[in-house]
């Protein structure tokens, strides 16, 4: 299998990143190669076979629900690039 | 005194043979003498080191497991006040607001910060190639590379520029880089050290461990960062035991298997004869040695990408332009900040994960790609489960080959990607391993061997390794820089 053009451009955008020409055609072709490589793993049978994603079997972890005092609101707005009003995050148009 | 252990630094420093701000100082000078040559380090911070050590001296209490002695962490390691990059250009000027839970478990065992290392961007990489701030030189030969993605701390121990350093593995981050640069390097086993505060690459899979110039220091290392967090709801009430007590010399009752996957086609024969030579070292100290096959390795490298790719791809979704790093210039609307912000803020392998992470997360492609990959990582973890009936430990290569020149592979991601063929089976089971120097190429390249243990068996690799370095001179030789 090989990405079209359209495909690559379409997966760009989904992960909200803007390619050049370059970009598109290099990735395509490298993402390609490694989607390939991926399609080995039909080769082994995973009928019946729960998949895996916490590998230590930890289920349910809770913590008390305990209402501390933090000093990090002011120092985490500090941190955006953009303009604070009002203390908050002041955005550009979304239209 | 920059050659130190650290065991042989705390004797020093509680013998009162030296202080805290005199080691110090003298990490500094040698920082400021190799890292030109080195690139190791991102951020020195000797204004930090000085002051904790003189509040050390000042205390003149060096009870604490790491007391006085300086080291490094790797610039994913959140560090409150002091700047840390990942090594990507969108946290180029990030400072964070609060500290790694592991930092703070380091401060408290009273070791010293020299400053940030150099990494992969956001860990994505096996040669510190992929760092936006440029690639670590490895300190063997200046022309080949640290390994990665923790280049910069295997070169800073390697070149004594540090006593330890921390790093992360997510599929051999940590061991690869210590087989390339010859020192000891401890993946630990998934949640046995708390991530919070670290910045993540695939969460289901990311690890924080050690690069020392002993196994008995990676032991103490662990012993002072190991164990449950209320921070991170990964990490399992599970004792943490004292890991000296596995410290022995010899391997009486011991029985260590062999996986012939990882002596096939694509290892360097110099390698694998390095790992059999090793072999009939444990064997002369008591070791039983049994074949074992581990017949899905081959399928680890897919399995792990996709895997890795697409949850690299959900944490990288935070980089917005919006709550902080980088932000663009040139946007008029709010997506345009996304797009432009994430386009110019981000490097190659980073957008290569995030576009492969999002084709395999997407709609009409979940099922084939992560959903299968999913399943296959289930049924290695059950094979290294089966392993572990028979043996208490395995051992095979670290890396198929010594370090690579610099140049070699970056513009081939699946080439990169193959570097970690030895390492990634043992993030996808979750399971422990450690690199220890094992040898040199004729080109005076260093060897490394990896040796894996079951989950929260980490008292397995110290011993095995342990008795294997007390009878071999490896870890002794020194580069020159």
């Amino acid at each position: 299998m090989k990405l079209t053009k359209d495909e690559v451009e379409h997966i760009a955008k989904l992960a909200r990143l803007t390619l050049t020409d370059d970009e598109i055609e290099k990735f395509g072709e490298q993402l390609s190669g490694i989607l390939n490589k991926a399609k080995m793993l039909e080769e082994i049978d995973t009928t019946g076979v729960e998949p895996i994603a916490q590998i230590t079997g930890l289920r349910n972890v809770t913590f008390a629900d305990e209402i501390e005092p933090s000093d990090l609101a002011e120092k985490l707005l500090a941190q955006s690039p953009m303009p604070i009003q009002d203390h908050m995050i002041k955005v550009k148009n979304i239209f | 005194m920059t050659e130190f252990t650290i065991s042989q630094a705390k004797a020093a420093l509680k013998a009162k043979m030296i202080s805290a701000t005199d080691l110090t100082q003298a990490y500094l000078d040698r920082i400021a003498e190799t890292d030109g040559k080195l690139h190791s380090y991102i951020t020195v911070t000797p204004d930090v080191a000085l002051k904790q050590a003189k509040e050390i001296d000042k205390k003149s209490d060096f009870s604490g497991i790491l007391a006085g002695i300086p080291m490094n962490l790797k610039d994913v390691v959140c560090t409150a006040g002091i700047r840390t990059t990942a090594c990507s250009k969108i946290l180029e000027n990030f400072v964070p607001p609060y500290n790694a839970h592991i930092y703070d478990r380091l401060l408290a065992a009273g070791s010293i910060l020299l400053g940030k290392t150099n990494t992969d961007e956001f860990t994505m990489g096996s040669s510190s190639e992929n760092s936006y701030f440029g690639v670590t030189h490895n300190p063997w030969n200046l022309d080949y590379v640290a390994g990665g993605s923790s280049g910069g701390p295997a070169a800073s121990v390697s070149a004594d520029q540090c006593v330890f350093s921390i790093g992360t593995d997510t599929g051999g981050s940590i061991r690869q880089p210590a087989s390339l640069c010859s020192t000891v390097g401890l993946k630990v086993t998934y949640g046995r050290v708390p991530r919070y505060g670290c910045i993540p690459y695939a969460s289901s899979f990311d690890t924080i461990g050690p690069f020392t110039k002993t196994v008995e220091d990676a032991a103490l290392v662990l012993q002072a960062i190991a164990g449950k967090s209320e921070k991170d709801g990964t990490t399992p009430d599970i004792p943490v035991p004292d890991y000296s007590t596995f410290l022995k010399k010899d391997l009486k009752g011991v029985t260590l298997g062999v996986p012939k996957e990882y002596f096939a086609e694509g290892v360097d024969p110099e390698v694998s004869q390095s790992i059999l030579d090793a072999i009939e070292v444990m064997k002369k100290l008591g070791a039983k040695i049994i074949d074992v096959s581990l017949p899905l390795t081959k399928y680890a490298i897919p399995t792990y990408y996709i895997l890795v790719k697409s949850e690299g791809s959900t944490n990288m979704a935070r980089y917005d332009g919006i709550k902080y790093g980088h932000t663009t210039d040139f946007a008029k609307e709010l997506e345009e900040i996304y797009m432009k912000s994430r386009s110019e803020g981000f490097g190659d392998e980073v957008k290569r994960t995030i576009m492969l992470g999002t084709y395999a997360l997407s709609a009409g492609y979940f099922d084939a790609f992560y959903l299968k990959a999913a399943k296959v990582r289930a049924l290695i973890k059950k094979e290294f489960e089966d392993a572990f009936e028979k043996c208490d430990a395995l051992i095979t290569p670290t890396s198929p080959t010594p370090t690579f020149k610099i140049g070699e592979k970056s513009d081939d991601p699946m080439a990169m990607y193959m570097c970690d063929v030895m390492t990634t089976p043992i993030n996808l089971a979750g399971v422990c391993g450690m690199s220890v120097p094992a040898g040199f190429s004729k080109l005076n390249l260093p060897i490394g061997m990896q040796i894996i243990a079951g989950q929260y068996k980490e008292g397995n690799l110290f011993h095995v390794g342990h008795a294997y370095e007390q009878a071999t001179e490896w870890h002794k030789r020194k580069p020159k820089v």
